[in-house]
């Protein structure tokens, strides 16, 4: 049994000692992303650490408040790029929410399909990165492939892979065709068998789970102080999910399990992510299974666009046409805050509306920027090979952060 | 929202912080108290320890900011009883002279990058606050970007009517 080394909290800092400077990033290979953190070292046990954000900052906020309703959806990809379906959906949800819509349960059904396969894909990313920055390349390389696979669907769907803006307010631009029926039904076919050559490589494996466990552990007391949500909350012990706690998207059809941890290391965000992936994966079956049939968009034509032909040979269609594209639909007043489980936690929308073009206040809360606040805490006192992998497994995505 | 817990939330803040209590609304649903901004963080405080409503959750800190109104900016709390499973949401008008209120850092760690933020973007002053400085801007911006009073629009550009093209 190797010796785990435990991040010590208590470590005191002395006059005698010298230490040093170390700046970790801001464009490290090792962090994935664009932070900085100077840390202050002895030897190789971080002393202190102070971070540096906003290197990406690109305004979103003041953003959002000069575009109309349906141009907002590009800005939500950009926040976490890794699940971009997930912000795209929780923002449409979000005005659907403000002008009261009624959206039919198939592209509730739908919706719910695409938001598990790219937490699939966001917990993909995360978990074969522990991998990589544990030294095991082999898992990310294999699974991967199936991540690809996920690009490919959304491809089908929308025509786009990473910024997605996939569907519309009211619902979906087009039906899922039959080859992304297929695509997805091939998917579920193929992600068990995938996933558990991955969990065989590493999940059991000596080498990689004398590394993670016991590294950057984090309570549930303190995360939740610190206002953790999603995979990493859970990690701790805390069995918060927006999606059973606050149903949207008619999740409460579905039946699943929130997977917990009990440290909050490395090891149990590894874990929780893990399971998360096997639950996605038996919500989409049963999304296939139970899929209703009727329209693919609501009864919004004041945000859904109308049908090509029709802007072209009906008064009607080419008013609302005319009024969505310049902006000049009626939104009520109102102040809405919504928020769905993206693939880090509570993607919150807090939205205040005044009635005119665009909203008069919009608000993200992401959950990367609060919880990434306690990461200096978490790696007082331990190494630094080891802060590099806490940050890795709390899935750290700039995008998100800096907004 | 559970009607039993609302009117035990409401009534231990009536009873409490009557005087304090600006309005109490519902707006979609979501409880939003308006309450005076010195008593931000007891009330605050005073729900967090509650026994049966624990809210101890901060989900989310900004503000808004709303130049035609006599006190302009508006501070919002949306708190949640993770136990109970609902949420409030709390606000705080602050004038624009004199932008200052108390941190909630002692009663909630999250709330540092948080009140961070909300300076950073409206200059909203946490007082207490352990390290107010920016966090997403640069540090030599001189501004407050989220105000109204900075139009998205390149100022000098006379082609375009913003009573057309939007704010």
């Amino acid at each position: 049994m190797a010796i785990v080394i435990k991040s010590n909290n208590d470590i005191i800092e002395s006059e005698q000692k010298e230490y040093t400077t170390l700046n970790l990033g801001p464009t490290h290979p090792a962090t994935h992303g664009i932070f900085q953190n100077v840390l202050k070292m002895d030897g190789e046990i971080i002393v202190d650490s102070e971070p540096t954000i906003g290197y990406i900052h690109r305004a979103f906020e003041k953003l959002a408040e000069r575009r109309p309703y349906y141009q907002i959806t590009t800005l939500t990809d950009r926040l976490n790029y890794c699940s971009s379906p997930i912000n795209n959906m929780g923002w449409h949800m979000t005005v659907e929410k403000l002008i009261k819509a009624e959206i039919p349960k198939r592209v509730e059904y739908m919706r719910v399909i695409i938001m598990e396969l790219s937490r699939i894909a966001d917990h993909i990313v995360c978990n074969s990165v522990i991998g990589v920055d544990t030294g095991a390349m082999t898992g990310f390389l294999y699974i991967f492939q199936m991540r690809e696979r996920i690009y490919e669907i959304f491809e089908e769907i929308c025509g786009a892979r990473l910024t997605t803006n996939i569907g519309r307010i009211g619902g979906f631009e087009r039906d899922f065709s039959p080859a992304a029926w297929a695509k997805i039904n091939k998917f579920v076919e193929d992600f068990p068998a995938a996933l558990k050559e991955f969990d065989k490589l590493l999940m059991r494996n000596r080498i990689f789970m004398d590394r993670v466990i016991g590294c950057g552990p984090i309570s549930a007391e303190r995360a939740l102080n610190y206002g953790f949500t999603g995979p990493n909350l859970r990690a701790a012990g805390v069995d918060y999910d927006v999606r059973v706690a606050t149903p949207y998207s008619s999740y409460q059809d579905f039946d699943f399990i929130i997977p917990v941890g009990t440290g909050g290391d490395t090891f149990d965000r590894f874990m929780v992510r893990d399971q998360e992936m096997w639950e996605s994966l038996s919500i989409i079956k049963q999304a296939i299974q139970k899929m209703p049939s009727g329209p693919f968009h609501g009864d919004v034509p004041e945000f859904y666009l109308p049908e090509k032909a029709d802007v072209y040979n009906n008064m009607e269609a080419l008013i609302y046409h005319f009024k969505i594209v310049m902006g000049e639909i009626g939104v009520p007043k109102g102040e809405v805050y919504h928020s769905v489980e993206g693939g880090n936690g509570e993607l919150g929308f807090y939205m205040v509306s005044d009635g005119g073009r665009t909203p008069y206040r919009l608000h993200f809360r992401r959950p990367c920027f609060i919880y990434y606040q306690a990461y200096h805490e978490m790696i007082k006192g331990g190494l630094l090979s080891d802060a590099i992998l806490t940050m890795s497994s709390m899935n750290v995505i700039a995008g998100e952060l800096d907004a | 929202m559970n009607e039993e817990l609302k009117t035990i939330l409401l009534d231990t803040l009536k009873s409490t912080f009557g005087i304090d209590i600006v309005s109490v609304e519902s707006p979609y649903d979501f409880i939003t108290i308006t309450v005076k901004k010195d008593k931000v963080v007891e009330i605050v405080s005073h729900l967090y320890d509650h026994e049966k409503l624990q809210f101890q959750f901060l989900t989310d800190l900004t503000a808004s900011h709303y130049p035609d109104d006599k006190e302009q900016l508006e501070v919002v709390y949306h708190l949640h009883s993770l136990v109970n499973n609902i949420r409030v949401r709390i606000k705080a008008r602050l004038s624009i002279g004199t932008p200052e209120i108390a941190t909630l850092t002692g009663v909630f760690a999250g709330a540092n990058w948080m009140e961070r933020e909300t300076f950073d973007n409206l200059g909203v002053v946490f007082k207490g606050h352990p390290n107010l400085k920016r966090i997403l801007n640069v540090d030599d911006m001189i501004i407050f970007p989220l105000r109204k009073e900075f139009p998205l629009e390149d100022q000098v550009r006379l082609d375009k009517n913003d009573t057309m093209f939007g704010r």
